[in-house]
C-alpha cells in the first residue's frame, strides 16, 4: 500500500509559475510586515520626541529667574541700640526696600504708584537682605547695592514675556510699570539668573518663588516608605505562593485576589489608605507615611505579580539540583531560586514604583492633593508630591506657573530615569554574579 | 575495608508501592544494591525507572500527590523512619539528573555548596582542597582548572554532566543515582561519564537508569529489568543480557518492544 502511494506521486515541480507567484506573495507579506513594524515604531518615537521635546522648550524658561539691583540703606533707627540678634530678627527690612525703590523712582507719590512699586521685588528679597545682616551686622546705618530677587513681573520682563497676548491670566503691566522696567533695563539694573530656587525651595503662593523641593522630597520620602512596605511584602508573598503554598482552593482563592487587586481603580486604594490609616490607625493626614503606606497597597499586587512569574520562569532542575544535594526547601528558594529570579522581581518592583510615583487619584484621598508651603522634614509631615505639584501647578493661571509645570514634569521623568537605570544597574550585577 | 564491607548490601527495598494520587506507578518492588557494584535500571519509558530512583533518596517527597509505601532501607536504617533526616539522607545518597543542570554560578560555588551547607568544611584551603578533588575524581580537573570562576552553564553538556557528578561527589555520598545520565549526552560525552561510572565503582554504590540497553551491558554488574511499574527480573548483569529467565525481558532486550 505505502509502495502504491509513492509510485502515484508525482513530482513536485519547484520551478512552475504558481509556485513562484507563491514566492513572491511570501516575501512581499514579510516585506509588509516590516514596514509596517517600522512605521509604528517611528511613529511612537515621532510620538515621544516631540511629547519631550515640547515639555523641554516649555520647562526651559523655568529655570531662569530674575534679579533687580537695588541700593539699600540699612537705617539704624530700625535696629534698637544694642542690635541683638532679636533686634536684626524684628527689623523691618520691607521698609528698607520701599525706602530704596522710593528712591530709585522718585516720579512715584501716590499709593497706586507706590504700591505697584513695591511690586518689582519679590517677598523673598526681605530674607535675602536679613540674611546680609545677619552675616555681617556692620551693614547696618550703611548703604549698600543689592541684587535683590525680581518679582513675577520683572521676570516676565526678562523673559520678554511680558504682555504677550493670548496667555490665560496673563500679568499686564501698567504703563508706568512698563515704563520703570524700560529704564532699570537700559540702565543694568535687572539681570538674568539661574533659578537654584526652584530647586532649592517648596511651593508658594507667589510664582516666582515657588519651587520643586517640597514635592520631590515628599515624593522621595513617599516612594521610600512604598518600597520598604511593598517590597518585602510582595516578595514573601511571591515566594510563598510559588514555592511552599499547597495547591488547593484556598490558594487559588488568593491567587485569584492578587490578580483582581491589581486591576483595582487606584482610587479604591485612597479610600481604603483614608479609613485604615488615618480613621482607624489615626495617623497624620497629608503625611508621606500614609501616602507611601496607600501606594503601597496598590503596589504590591503587581509586585507579587511579575515576582511569581520571575519564580516561574526559573527551571525546576535547579531547585531539585540543591534538594538533591541536601539543601533545605528554604536553602533551595533562597540560594538558587530567589537569585535566579531577582532581576524578574527588580524589574517587576521598578514598575510598580514607577506607577506609584505618577499617582495622584489615591492620594486625594488622603489629603495630600493641596497647597504645601514647607518642605517635609520628616515622614509624618504634609507634602504634596511631585504629580501633585504638577497637576496644581498646571492648574495655576500664571505664566510663570505654566513653565513650572513643565519644569515639574521633567523632573519626574528624571525620577522615572534614574529608578529604571537602577533596576538596570541591579540586574546586570545579579546576573555577573552568575 | 575488608572484603566483607565491600560486598556488603547498601540500600534494600522490601514491597517498594509508588502511587501518584490514585495511579500506581510502582508495584511491590523488592530489590538489593550493593556497595560495590554499578546497578542498572532498564526498561521501556513510563515503567516506573526513574519514580522507583528518586525513592531512594526520597525525592519524591518534592512531588505533590506522591506517595510511598514498603521498607527502603540505607545500611540497614529506615529511610522514611522518624529517625532519618531527609537532608542527610540527601546529601548520603546523591542525584544526578538526566539534564544536566548545574546552578547558575561559578564552577567553584557549584561543588563549594554541599559542602558549605552541610557545614562540611568552612575555611577556604579546605574548601578549594574540596573542589579540586571532586572535579579530579570527576575527571573534569584539566579542563576547568583554569576557569573555576566561570559559569557553570557556559560548560558543554558532557562537562556539565560531569560537573554534575563531581557535585555530587563533593559532599562524600555513599550511593549515587543517576538518572539516564547519558541521555542529553553526545557519544564521545557518554564514553566519558562510562569511563567515569567505571573509575568510581567501589568508592560509591552507583544506581543507572538508561534506557540504553548496550550501556547497562557495559557499565553495570547488577541488572534490574521494569516494566509496568513491576520489576520483573534482577540479577547479575550478564545472565540478564544473555541468559534471561522471563520471556518479557527477553522480548525487551531483543528489541521486540520498547
Ligand atoms: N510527577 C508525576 N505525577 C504523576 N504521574 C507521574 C509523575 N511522574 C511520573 N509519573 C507517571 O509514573 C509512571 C512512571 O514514570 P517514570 O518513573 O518517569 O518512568 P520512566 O523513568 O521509567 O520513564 C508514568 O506512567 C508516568 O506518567
Ligand atoms: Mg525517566
Amino acid at each position: 500500500m505505502i509502495e502504491d502511494h509513492q509510485t502515484q506521486q508525482v513530482p513536485t515541480n519547484w520551478r512552475d509559475a504558481a509556485m513562484q507567484q507563491r514566492i513572491k506573495k511570501r516575501y512581499a507579506a514579510e516585506k509588509r510586515f516590516r514596514l509596517f513594524g517600522f512605521t509604528t515604531v517611528i511613529f511612537a518615537l515621532g510620538f515621544l520626541v516631540f511629547l519631550i521635546g515640547d515639555v523641554v522648550l516649555k520647562a526651559f524658561p523655568a529655570f531662569t529667574a530674575a534679579e533687580i539691583q537695588l541700593s539699600v540703606t540699612f537705617d539704624s533707627t530700625a535696629f534698637g541700640l544694642a542690635r541683638t540678634r532679636a533686634d536684626i530678627d524684628a527689623a523691618e527690612y520691607g521698609a528698607f526696600i520701599k525706602a530704596g525703590l522710593a528712591k530709585r523712582f522718585p516720579e512715584a507719590q501716590n499709593r497706586t504708584t507706590k504700591r505697584e512699586l513695591r511690586e518689582l521685588v519679590s517677598e523673598d528679597a526681605e530674607r535675602v537682605l536679613k540674611a546680609a545682616v545677619e552675616a555681617n551686622p556692620d551693614l547696618i546705618g550703611k548703604t549698600k547695592v543689592f541684587w535683590l530677587p525680581g518679582s513675577d513681573i520683572v521676570e516676565l520682563y526678562v523673559k520678554n514675556q511680558l504682555n504677550a497676548k493670548g496667555v490665560v491670566g496673563e500679568r499686564l503691566a501698567s504703563d508706568t510699570m512698563l515704563a520703570r522696567l524700560n529704564s532699570a533695563q537700559s540702565n543694568g539694573e535687572l539681570r538674568k539668573t539661574f533659578n537654584t530656587r526652584f530647586f532649592s525651595a517648596p511651593d508658594s503662593k507667589h510664582a516666582e518663588l515657588a519651587g520643586i523641593a517640597g514635592s520631590a522630597k515628599g515624593s522621595l520620602l513617599t516612594l521610600f516608605v512604598t518600597l520598604l512596605a511593598a517590597f518585602p511584602l510582595a516578595i514573601f508573598t511571591a515566594i510563598y505562593l510559588e514555592q511552599f503554598a499547597p495547591k488547593n482552593h484556598l490558594t487559588d482563592f488568593i491567587e485569584v485576589n492578587i490578580n483582581n487587586l491589581a486591576a483595582v481603580p487606584s482610587v479604591i486604594y485612597g479610600l481604603l489608605g483614608a479609613s485604615v490609616y488615618l480613621g482607624f490607625m489615626e495617623m497624620h493626614r497629608s503625611a508621606s507615611l500614609v501616602g507611601g503606606l496607600t501606594l503601597a497597597l496598590m503596589t504590591m499586587p503587581t509586585i507579587v505579580i511579575a515576582s511569581r512569574a520571575a519564580i516561574k520562569a526559573v527551571p525546576p532542575s535547579i531547585r531539585d539540583g540543591a534538594v538533591a544535594l541536601g539543601a533545605s526547601p528554604l536553602q533551595a528558594v533562597f540560594h538558587h531560586v530567589l537569585p535566579s529570579a531577582m532581576p524578574g522581581m527588580l524589574t517587576g518592583t521598578i514598575i510598580g514604583m514607577s506607577r506609584a510615583l505618577g499617582e495622584t487619584a489615591p492620594l486625594l484621598l488622603i489629603g495630600m492633593v493641596g497647597f504645601f508651603g514647607d518642605i517635609p522634614s520628616s515622614f509624618n509631615d504634609g507634602t504634596a508630591v511631585l504629580p501633585v505639584q504638577i497637576y496644581i501647578w498646571a492648574s495655576a493661571t500664571e505664566r510663570l506657573f505654566a513653565q513650572k509645570t513643565s519644569a515639574a514634569i521633567l523632573v519626574l521623568l528624571l525620577f522615572l530615569i534614574i529608578m529604571n537605570a537602577t533596576a538596570i544597574y541591579f540586574r546586570n550585577r545579579f546576573e555577573k554574579r552568575w | 575495608m575488608n572484603k566483607q564491607d565491600v560486598s556488603a548490601v547498601k540500600m534494600t527495598a522490601l514491597n517498594c508501592n509508588v502511587y501518584y494520587n490514585e495511579k500506581q506507578a510502582i508495584k511491590d518492588v523488592t530489590i538489593d544494591i550493593r556497595a560495590d557494584e554499578v546497578t542498572a535500571f532498564i526498561g521501556p519509558s513510563g515503567c516506573g525507572k526513574s519514580t522507583f530512583l528518586r525513592c531512594l533518596n526520597r525525592m519524591n517527597d518534592t512531588i505533590a500527590g506522591c506517595r510511598v509505601t514498603g521498607d527502603i532501607k540505607l545500611d540497614g536504617e529506615d529511610i522514611y523512619g522518624k529517625a532519618m533526616d531527609v537532608v542527610q539522607l540527601r546529601a548520603r545518597v546523591g542525584m544526578v539528573f538526566q539534564k544536566p543542570n548545574p546552578f547558575p554560578k561559578s564552577i567553584y560555588e557549584n561543588i563549594a555548596y554541599g559542602p558549605r551547607i552541610h557545614g562540611l568544611i568552612s575555611n577556604k584551603t579546605g574548601l578549594d582542597e574540596v573542589v579540586k578533588n571532586s572535579l579530579q575524581k570527576a575527571g573534569l580537573w584539566e579542563e576547568v582548572k583554569d576557569r573555576l570562576n566561570e559559569s557553570g552553564t557556559a560548560l558543554s553538556g558532557g562537562q556539565q554532566q560531569r560537573l554534575c557528578i563531581a557535585r555530587a561527589i563533593a559532599v562524600n555520598p555513599e550511593v549515587i543515582l543517576m538518572d539516564e545520565p547519558c541521555s542529553a549526552l553526545d557519544p564521545i560525552a557518554t564514553a566519558k561519564i562510562e569511563e567515569l561510572i567505571e573509575e568510581l565503582r567501589g568508592r560509591y554504590a552507583i544506581v543507572i537508569v538508561t534506557h540504553n540497553m548496550q550501556q547497562a551491558a557495559r557499565v553495570s554488574q547488577k541488572t534490574a529489568f521494569f516494566h509496568l511499574g513491576s520489576m520483573v527480573e534482577y540479577g547479575a548483569t550478564t545472565d540478564i543480557f544473555t541468559n534471561p529467565r522471563k520471556e518479557r525481558t527477553k522480548d525487551y532486550i531483543t528489541g521486540r518492544y520498547g
